[in-house]
């Protein structure tokens, strides 16, 4: 495997859908979506991240093994704030006030 | 000390491509670990975002989102020239690495400077968290909290900002000393990494900070 080099044509498209995206999540912000609003706001980061790790960060042209290196990291982020959040979502479900844990 | 390839590839690697990708891995396992470092901050924002969710789009209210929406053009602006940066040096054009670098650089100067301006107001309104925090609503503490996390989050990115501009620094200068060839510019790819990963924690900064809770 040899050093790849990408065309410029390739830098200013990921670029350009890293702008339209930023708008697209700023006029969605401004929607009552409810709870979607979160949603939306966050698939549109993850796919704003992604384009940026494979093209302006070269992973789709590396190894598999630089694949496994990029994935976990969000594997473990998902599973630190996965992990802590059953705790705290949790909570509510014994039919007892969350103060009463924080304030006992 | 050296073996091929005109001295860039070192001793003990078995050929170019080991090479490349020896440093890529190690650039990598570092980003994890920022990757990490920047995930306890998040995690700590998602759980109070969680718990006080009244608070926190109180506290979203109190940002400029025009700010924060340049900030976001103007950091991905930044990333494209770091790409061209480095696209440059594969092609070994010394003058392209120097000319998008010090692009880079003043883009990342734009941005702190928008951000400085943002504190500054922040300051002004008493919503810096301390002594002199005020809000006129029953959620105070609160979205003081929002606030601890806000300079906590955004400062340790500008903090990541400045080592990116002072790591590009060093680049420029290796690079007009001519240290970089087609064969070896592993530096300028590695800050290059770096530049685009801080790139994605802003990525993730600006919704959660400025965005939830705004409608």
């Amino acid at each position: 495997m040899s050093q790849h080099i990408s065309p410029k044509s390739t830098y200013f498209t990921i670029f350009g859908a890293l702008l339209v995206l930023t708008g697209v999540t700023v006029w969605v912000a401004f929607l009552d979506l409810g709870a979607l609003n979160t949603v939306v706001a966050l698939t549109i980061a993850v796919i704003k991240a992604t384009l940026v790790v494979l093209w302006f960060m070269h992973v789709i042209h590396s190894n598999r093994l630089t694949w496994v290196f990029a994935g976990a990291g969000f594997v473990w982020l998902i599973l630190l704030i996965g992990i802590t959040m059953c705790d705290f979502i949790s909570r509510d479900w014994l039919g007892i006030p969350v103060s009463e844990f924080l304030n006992p | 000390m050296s073996s091929g390839h005109g001295g860039a590839q070192a001793h003990h690697f078995e050929d170019m491509d080991q090479q490349r990708e020896s440093a890529s891995l190690g650039m990598w396992t570092f980003l994890i670990t920022e990757v990490l470092f920047f995930g306890g901050l998040f995690t700590a924002y998602t759980v109070y975002r969680f718990q006080y969710p009244q608070a926190f789009a109180e506290g979203s209210h109190h940002l400029d989102v025009m700010l924060g929406a340049v900030n976001t053009a103007v950091l991905i602006f930044s990333s494209l020239t770091m790409a061209l940066a480095v696209r440059a040096g594969q092609l070994g054009k010394r003058n392209g690495v120097v000319f998008f670098l010090v692009l880079t650089i003043l883009l990342g100067g734009l941005f702190l400077g928008i951000k400085s301006v943002e504190y500054a107001h922040k300051w002004h309104e008493h919503l810096v968290p301390g002594a002199h925090f005020t809000t006129e609503t029953v959620h105070g503490p609160q979205v003081q909290l929002f606030f601890s996390l806000y300079f906590a989050m955004t400062g340790m990115h500008a903090f990541h900002m400045l080592i990116g501009a002072g790591l590009m620094v060093w680049l420029i200068v290796k690079t007009l000393r001519g240290r970089f060839s087609t064969e070896y510019y592993a530096p300028i790819e590695m800050v290059g990494l770096y530049w685009h990963f801080v790139d994605i924690v802003w990525i993730f900064l600006f919704p959660l900070l400025y965005l939830l809770g705004r409608h």
